[in-house]
Formats: structure tokens, C-alpha cells, sequence
């Protein structure tokens, strides 16, 4: 099944998908799993960091072992600097140890039976390096990731963030072409994490090929991507930079992802029809079907009805209160669920009990609205 | 050699079955003179045919005594009645495992000899390795298969090729002569000598030689009824249906020699 | 978990195991049964020392005959676990990792060996090595390669029935394996021979010791394969068991003292092995 992996084709670029351009990834993967079907297009430029966000069972994971050659795709292509990797309909494979990957796996999956050198010296002596030149680059890529000190120990003897550096040293030093983190540190404790992801992040910039990072943690795919993709169900329902993902989220999913409350509705004006009868009145001015996004702390709650400045206020049911950092998030329902941050103090002023009956209150200066209708970037949202 | 195993096995569970039951059923003499009750057997592998004859002739003709056997290797047998085992008769293929019991003193009487058994020269059918007298096994390429000289078919082999001042090296010593036999029928070796009487109990794929060295090197049968038998009138009986015309036909018919 | 950087050298042994702090706990329901099974176990073995003629021991252990058994059982169990090895455990591997159509009923005939009478399974290899058997006399008219009443019969009869137990061990330890590991090696370049030999197989080290050991073990108790296809003949196929059993029919003190040679010989070996390949784990 092996196809000529030099074959100089260019895949014709079907009508409506990205522009390859200079894409170091150009793929679309499809992989049908009976009840369940990835249809993930994806492209990535050198150098560039894509993070893959989406809940659990979205698909992160199939994709990640599509491009990594664990599972083969069922359609679509994959062709990786150049080279096809993957295309069902022309009978091309490629298996997984002649693609030019690096992974790094969630639980990093070091050998256990080798030391931390020869961990890292594995790739380069796949790639027939005779040992002395593996353990060389080995060595250096330690030092890179300021390990140089822990060569000889075993990965048992190695603390998690130690590993992770160790693992990720291992996938560069086979200087991939694309690299895949899978959750790189996602079983770090809070504390190894923050440290260990500025070095990755340092890492990551210093690496010319492709990276694609498979999360489920908004903060890693913000601090570490320069772009994110979002998918659902095995479908895009977002893709962009990060500011703009952030900004205007076009999904339940990534609007808790990005901690706002987000409503779609028919806009006239200054007035957004969400739901029958519950209008909110914004300072953005659009028609037509729009989205409409503001943070649970420009939410207001009041014992009574509110009076003056406020445009927007309704009456809503305590569901939850949780610790949200400083402060509380509380879950209401009511004409529309919503959540809104306040201090404890109000909180305690409030008198917080659950199925109480609250005020609320969000300044039209402080909501946003967009188009709901797709955009180039944005892959459609039902 | 399974059914050498096998019948240990067996002896073991008669002797547990038989030491549990004997005492209500056996020591029966009714009027008439006739005896009753279980009587059992240990004897050796090599009688497994006819005495398995001879015992369905003997119930005949004792109706009420059920006779049960234990076939095994003539010294595991005299082992277990030296540990203890509850039997009536012994009948042992060599003097020597015989000798064992009496000296251990559980023998009643004088052991007698029943039968005579002599060592033929066992070939495949059709006797590939052309042998046709003593001297051929001796010769280069024939492969033989003896007895080990710890058991009586294997002491009997020494002798007769001592008497014929033969040497030969055998490429295996077997454990019993049914193991030397069943090499033989498998066609692994071109001969063995083995007892007549197996010869005769094998299916037609063996046939057997005499040879006249053979006279030097015949092996006695001795049965003896034990001391501690349960039931001690059916042993009497029975070693005297043995040692009778009819029981000699049968082991005639076997292949055995009378004394 | 403690701070990355400095973290030391932390022996995973250095901890007491929770195990260990509740011997005071063994509940008599377990403890009852487990004391009357080790009983059972030694106290046959305790037979055998009880009636060991130690006065004569010295000069019986000196007879030429039982070192020659005992060399050669030695030789033989090793070499059968070599090739149990080499075949065993690319069959393990196989039934592990391959999902091929009636893998399940594979797996099955390979425990054959284990419920077959082991003399059975010697009249099952003579139908096929032996001089008439299928292969056999091919093997005889093309190599000139007899197996039957040679030293290499008796290694293919141990092999035979010791190879399940190693299989199922290695088996066992591949199952339990994280294929993922393997996976990992994958994406490193590594293909199947490499990720097997330098993956894979160093992480089933202690399940492949462990199914050695115990095929030796068995391999060095053959008797009925054994004695059934490579017969008995003293320095060639005579191996320990084969001496004790024919020893058996005439003299019991000598079986024993053999007996006690084999059980003392294996019982070192074992644990010498033990505590080397398989460590206290």
C-alpha cells in the first residue's frame, strides 16, 4: 500500500478548501467510525502552532492518530512537506515510522527500560545515526531542555514536568515536520504546569515545523497557539486566531470555553430578538441573525428590580454557585440561563440560596455583538 | 505404558475401595462349598489378557465371587504390598519382585509357579531390518530395543545374549517390554526381544522370532496368596484355577509356557 | 506531586508498601488454607528426606551414572527452553498482538501439551519425527537427521511440553503490556522488528524470565514424552526421571537419592534465577 512517497503530484485543491499556500500540513481528514465521522480539514504553515480544541469525544484524538498514522483515514488526504501521506482514493499509505512526526503523548510514554538520554537518542538512531551521533544529539536536545543533568536517569526517576521536557525533547530531536501534542500537560499538577508550559511555549517557537497541540484546556491552546480550530461531533465549528475566537464565540462549547455567556438571535438595530419575547438591548448596531456575547462579570445581580442606568434586566432563579477563582460564578435560569461573576461579598449580601429569585442586569455598553451568518474562517455553525 | 500408569491408578483406587468395603462381604464360605465375595488380583502387565480370561471363567463357575484386577509393573505391585495394600494374590513375572514379598513376610505359603514365559525376537510386519536370529541384531544399522535390565524382560535379554555371547548395542532401554513392543510397532526399531506371550497379545503388525538362546533366559511367573488376604478361601480358589487345565489352556492360548 | 527540578534520585522501594504495614491482618480464612496447601506441597518432599539412605549418600552420589543423568538433564531442559524461546515467543507475540481469523482456537491447540498424557504427546511426535512419521522420513532420506533415541529427541520432547508454559507466560505479559509504548516507537521510526526487539521484548523481560523458568522447570520433570520418543539409554537420553523410574523397579533408596539430586539441582537453579531476572517484585 506503500505509494511512492516522492511522487511530485500536487494535489488539486478541491473547490471551497483552504489554500495550502505554503502549508507544511495540507490535509482533510476523514475518518468514519461508524456512528461517528471526522471531517476535519486542516492546514498549517511552518512554524505555526494549531491548537485543536473540543470537548470530549469530539474527535481530537482520531485526528491526532489520522496524522500520526495509528488510524488510516477513510477519505480525504494527507500529505505532510510535500509529501502524500495518506489518500485512500489514490491507495496511498504511508505507516506511521516513516512519516516525519514527533509525538508527545499525553502520559509522554517514555521507555521505560531506557535512560533519559536514550530515550531522546531513539528517534536519531531510527533515523541511522550510529549511537554515538543519537546519544550526541541525544545530549544536546537535553541541554535544550535543561536536563542535561538527568541523562542517565530512568524515567521512573524522573519527576512529571521532568518527563514531559524529556518527552518533547524526544519527539524534536527527530526534527519532525509536523509535531503533535497530545494534552502535553494535562497530568501536570497546577504548579509544574504554569512552568512547564512557558517553556513549551519557548520551545514551540523555537520550532520551524508544523505544531499541532490537541487540547482541552483553553488556556494551553491561548498561551501556546498562534491559531485555534474547534471542532464538535467531529466538525469544525470555529477556527481563527485567538483573539478573535475569544472575542466572538460562535458556540455554547466555546463560549464556556472562553467564559462567556453567548446568545444567538435576529437583530434590528440596536435590539436583538433572542428568544419570543426577551429582547437585549446592545450598543452595536447590526441586522439580520447575530450572535451576542458578554462576560459573566459585566453581569449585575439585584434583590429587586433595578432601577435606572441598566437597559437590560430580567428576573432569573439561582441554579449554582461555584468558586470561580477570586469570586462565584452563579448559574441562572430563567427566560435565558446565564451566568454571572460577583465577589463574596456581594454574594454574602446577596444572601445566595438556590431556586432564589434575583435581579439581573448587563449594560448594553458592555455586550458584543457579530454576525452569525459564516464567515471565511468560520466553518458553519447550525 | 499409559496402561501401566493407567492400572497403578487403578490399583491404588481398588486398594482404597477394597479397604474401606472388604470386611461385610468377604470370609464368606456358604454351604456347599462354593466360594463368594470380592477376591482381588494383583498381577502382573504381562497377564493382562489372560488372566482378565481366566477371571470371567472362574466367576463362572463361582457364581457370587466377583474377581477384580490391578495390572502393573510387577514391582510396583510388590511395592504396594509391601506398604500395605489389601489384596489376595500375587502374581508376580519374576522371582526376584516375588522374593521381595516373601522376605517382607506377606506371603501365605509357598509361592508356586504358574507359568514360563521366553523372549522371542519382536520384528515390524514385513521385518524391514531383516532379522531372522540373535546374531542380526548385532549387526550395524539394525536398531534394537531392549528392556532395561532393571526389569525382568531386560534381566532375560542380558542372559540370552550372554548365553549367545552377542553384543549389541541398543539404542534405547525400555522401561517395560509393552514400551519395547509398541517401538517396534511403530517401526522406530527393526527388533526387540520381548516376551512371547506379548507377541502373541500384539496385533498382527509384530511378529515374532524364536530363538534357541532364548531357553537360557526363561522367566518364571510365581503366584502366591498373601497373608493378610481378605478373602482368604476365593485366593485359595482362585491360584488353584490358575494352576488348573482350563486356566493353563488359557495361558497357553496366550503364549505361555507351562512350568 | 513534588516540585520538577528537585525531585532526587526517589528509589520507588524506599516507601514502605501498604502491604507490608498489615501482616497483623491476615484473616484465618486465608491463612488456614494457604498453611495446609504449603503442608501439601512439602510434606512429600519431607517423605523423600526422611527415608534418603544418608549414610550411603556420599558414594551413591558418586556413581558415575548420576552425574551423567544429571548433566544431561540439565543440558537438555536448557537447550528445550532456547528453542521454546525462539519459537515461543514470536508465537506469543503473534497471538498477542495479530489479530488473524481463529486466533482464539490457536491459542487453544497451544495448550494441548498441557492436558495431552505427556506419553501421548511422545507417541504424537514419533508419528511425525519418528522413522515412519510424516516428517521424519523426510528429514532421514534429505539430512540424514534421525531424531528418535537421540539427545536432540529428548530436547524436542521437553520442548514440547514446556513450550505452553512459556507461550501463555509471555503471553500473558504482552496482554498486559501498554501498546501504546509501542505506538510511541512507531512515531520515532521505528518499525515492527525494531519496535519488537527494542521495545517491546525489554518490556516483557520479567513475564519472558518468568515463562523460562517455569518451562525449564517443566522441561527438567519430563518423563513420559520423553521416554516414549527418545527411549532411554544411559549419557544419550537418559535423563534424571528416566533414571528414577528405572531405578524404581528395583531400588527404592537409589530413586530417592536421585530424586533429591534433581530436586536440589532445580530448586538452586530457581532461585538463583528468581531473585536475578525477576527481583523482589
Amino acid at each position: 500500500m506503500t505509494a511512492d512517497p516522492n511522487s511530485p503530484d500536487v494535489e488539486p485543491i478541491p473547490p471551497g478548501a483552504p489554500s495550502p499556500g505554503r502549508a507544511v500540513l495540507d490535509a482533510h481528514l476523514v475518518v468514519d467510525r461508524g456512528t461517528f465521522r471526522l471531517d476535519l480539514p486542516l492546514t498549517i504553515r511552518p512554524g505555526e502552532v494549531v491548537a485543536l480544541l473540543g470537548p470530549n469525544g469530539a474527535g481530537k484524538t482520531t485526528a491526532l492518530r489520522a496524522l500520526a498514522g495509528l488510524l488510516p483515514l477513510t477519505d480525504g488526504h494527507l500529505s505532510l512537506a510535500g509529501r502524500h501521506l495518506d489518500h485512500p482514493g489514490r491507495r496511498i499509505w504511508t505507516p506511521t515510522e516513516q512519516r516525519p512526526i514527533g509525538v508527545v503523548f499525553q502520559d509522554y510514554l517514555l521507555f521505560p527500560h531506557l535512560t533519559a538520554l536514550d530515550n531522546v537518542a531513539f528517534g536519531p538512531r531510527r533515523q541511522g545515526l550510529d549511537r554515538q551521533r543519537a546519544r550526541q544529539r541525544a545530549a544536546d536536545w537535553l541541554v535544550r531542555v535543561g536536563l542535561a543533568d538527568h541523562a542517565r536517569r530512568k524515567p521512573r526517576q524522573l519527576s512529571g514536568g521532568q518527563a514531559q521536557r524529556v518527552a518533547l525533547a524526544r519527539a524534536l530531536a527527530v526534527d519532525p515536520a509536523l509535531l503533535l501534542l497530545d494534552e502535553p500537560l494535562a497530568a501536570l499538577d497546577a504548579r509544574t504546569r504554569l512552568d512547564t508550559r512557558a517553556r513549551l511555549q519557548h520551545h514551540l517557537a523555537g520550532h520551524a515545523g508544523a505544531t499541532l497541540l490537541v487540547t482541552h484546556d483553553p488556556i494551553d491552546a491561548v498561551v501556546l497557539a498562534d491559531r485555534l480550530v474547534i471542532i464538535e461531533h467531529g466538525q469544525v465549528v470555529q477556527e481563527g486566531d485567538v483573539a478573535t475566537v475569544t472575542a466572538q464565540p460562535r458556540t455554547d462549547y466555546v463560549a464556556r470555553l472562553v467564559g462567556l455567556n453567548l446568545y444567538r438571535g435576529h437583530a434590528d438595530g440596536h435590539l436583538v430578538l433572542i428568544t419570543d419575547g426577551f429582547t437585549l438591548v446592545t450598543n452595536d448596531r447590526q441586522h439580520g441573525d447575530v450572535f451576542v456575547a458578554f462576560a459573566p462579570s459585566a453581569v449585575a445581580l439585584h434583590p429587586h428590580r433595578p432601577e435606572g442606568s441598566p437597559r437590560n434586566t430580567w428576573p432569573a432563579t439561582v441554579a449554582g454557585v461555584q468558586r470561580h477563582g477570586d469570586n462565584l460564578r452563579v448559574q441562572l435560569d430563567g427566560r435565558v440561563t446565564v451566568a454571572a461573576d460577583i465577589t463574596p461579598a456581594a454574594a454574602a449580601h446577596l444572601r445566595l440560596t438556590p431556586g432564589q429569585t434575583l435581579w439581573v442586569a448587563v449594560k448594553a455598553a458592555e455586550t458584543r455583538v457579530y454576525p452569525a451568518a459564516a464567515a471565511a474562517t468560520n466553518a458553519g455553525v447550525g | 505404558m499409559t496402561t501401566r500408569r493407567l492400572a497403578l491408578f487403578a490399583a491404588l483406587l481398588t486398594v482404597a475401595l477394597t479397604g474401606c468395603g472388604g470386611g461385610e462381604t468377604t470370609d464368606a464360605r456358604p454351604p456347599g462349598g462354593a466360594v463368594t465375595g470380592d477376591v482381588t488380583v494383583l498381577a502382573a502387565a504381562s497377564l493382562t489378557e489372560s488372566f482378565t480370561r481366566i477371571g470371567e471363567d472362574f466367576e463362572a463357575a463361582n457364581p457370587g465371587v466377583r474377581v477384580t484386577f490391578s495390572f502393573a509393573g510387577s514391582s510396583a505391585l510388590a511395592n504396594q504390598i509391601n506398604q500395605g495394600a489389601p489384596a489376595d494374590v500375587f502374581a508376580s513375572a519374576s522371582p526376584a519382585n516375588m522374593t521381595t514379598v516373601i522376605d517382607a513376610g506377606n506371603g501365605d505359603g509357598n509361592p508356586r509357579v504358574f507359568v514360563r514365559n521366553q523372549l522371542v525376537i519382536a520384528v515390524p510386519d514385513g521385518n524391514p531390518g531383516g532379522v531372522n536370529g540373535l546374531a542380526d541384531l548385532a549387526q550395524p544399522g539394525v536398531k534394537v530395543a531392549l528392556c532395561a535390565e532393571q526389569v525382568p524382560c531386560g534381566a532375560a535379554a542380558a542372559r540370552a545374549l550372554d548365553a549367545a555371547g552377542t553384543k549389541l548395542t541398543p539404542v534405547t532401554l525400555e522401561q517395560d517390554v509393552k514400551a519395547a513392543l509398541s517401538k517396534v510397532r511403530l517401526g522406530e526399531v527393526d527388533t526387540a526381544l520381548v516376551y512371547r506371550s506379548d507377541v502373541r497379545a500384539a496385533d498382527d503388525d509384530v511378529d515374532g522370532i524364536e530363538f534357541p538362546e532364548s531357553a537360557g533366559a526363561v522367566n518364571d511367573y510365581p503366584i502366591v496368596v498373601l497373608r493378610n488376604a481378605p478373602n482368604q478361601p476365593a485366593a485359595l480358589a482362585f491360584v488353584e484355577h490358575v494352576l488348573s487345565g482350563p486356566g493353563q489352556a488359557v495361558l497357553a492360548a496366550a503364549g505361555f509356557q507351562a512350568p | 506531586m513534588p516540585q520538577p527540578d528537585k525531585v532526587a534520585v526517589a528509589p520507588a522501594r524506599s516507601a514502605p508498601s501498604p502491604r507490608s504495614r498489615r501482616t497483623g491482618q491476615v484473616p484465618v480464612a486465608l491463612l488456614l488454607p494457604a498453611a495446609i496447601g504449603l503442608l501439601f506441597l512439602l510434606l512429600p518432599l519431607a517423605g523423600l528426606l526422611i527415608r534418603t539412605p544418608w549414610s550411603t549418600l556420599p558414594q551413591r552420589l558418586t556413581e558415575p551414572g548420576v552425574l551423567t543423568a544429571l548433566r544431561l538433564s540439565v543440558q537438555a531442559a536448557t537447550l528445550a527452553t532456547l528453542l521454546c524461546l525462539v519459537l515461543g515467543v514470536p508465537l506469543a507475540w503473534l497471538l498477542a498482538r495479530v489479530d488473524f481469523p481463529g486466533r482464539r482456537l490457536v491459542r487453544a491447540l497451544v495448550t494441548v501439551p498441557l492436558v495431552l498424557p505427556p506419553v501421548v504427546g511422545g507417541v504424537a511426535l514419533l508419528l511425525v519425527f519418528g522413522r515412519r512419521g510424516i516428517l521424519g522420513g523426510w528429514l532421514d532420506s534429505t539430512f540424514g537427521v534421525t531424531l528418535p533415541f537421540t539427545t536432540a529427541g529428548v530436547v524436542l520432547a521437553e520442548a514440547f511440553v514446556a513450550m505452553p508454559f512459556l507461550v501463555i507466560a509471555v503471553e500473558g505479559a504482552l496482554r498486559g503490556a501498554d501498546v501504546r509504548y509501542e505506538e510511541a516507537a512507531a512515531t520515532l521510526g521505528a518499525g515492527r522488528w525494531t519496535t519488537f526487539t527494542h521495545v517491546t521484548l525489554p518490556l516483557v523481560a520479567p513475564g519472558i524470565a518468568a515463562g523460562a523458568v517455569l518451562c525449564w522447570a517443566r522441561a527438567l520433570g519430563e518423563f513420559g514424552a520423553t521416554i516414549t520418543f527418545a527411549g532411554n539409554f544411559p549419557g544419550r537420553t537418559q535423563t534424571m526421571p528416566l533414571a528414577v523410574y528405572l531405578a524404581l523397579e528395583t531400588d527404592l533408596e537409589a530413586a530417592i537419592v536421585l530424586s533429591l539430586v534433581l530436586l536440589t539441582v532445580s530448586v538452586v537453579i530457581l532461585a538463583s534465577l528468581r531473585d536475578r531476572w525477576l527481583g523482589s517484585s
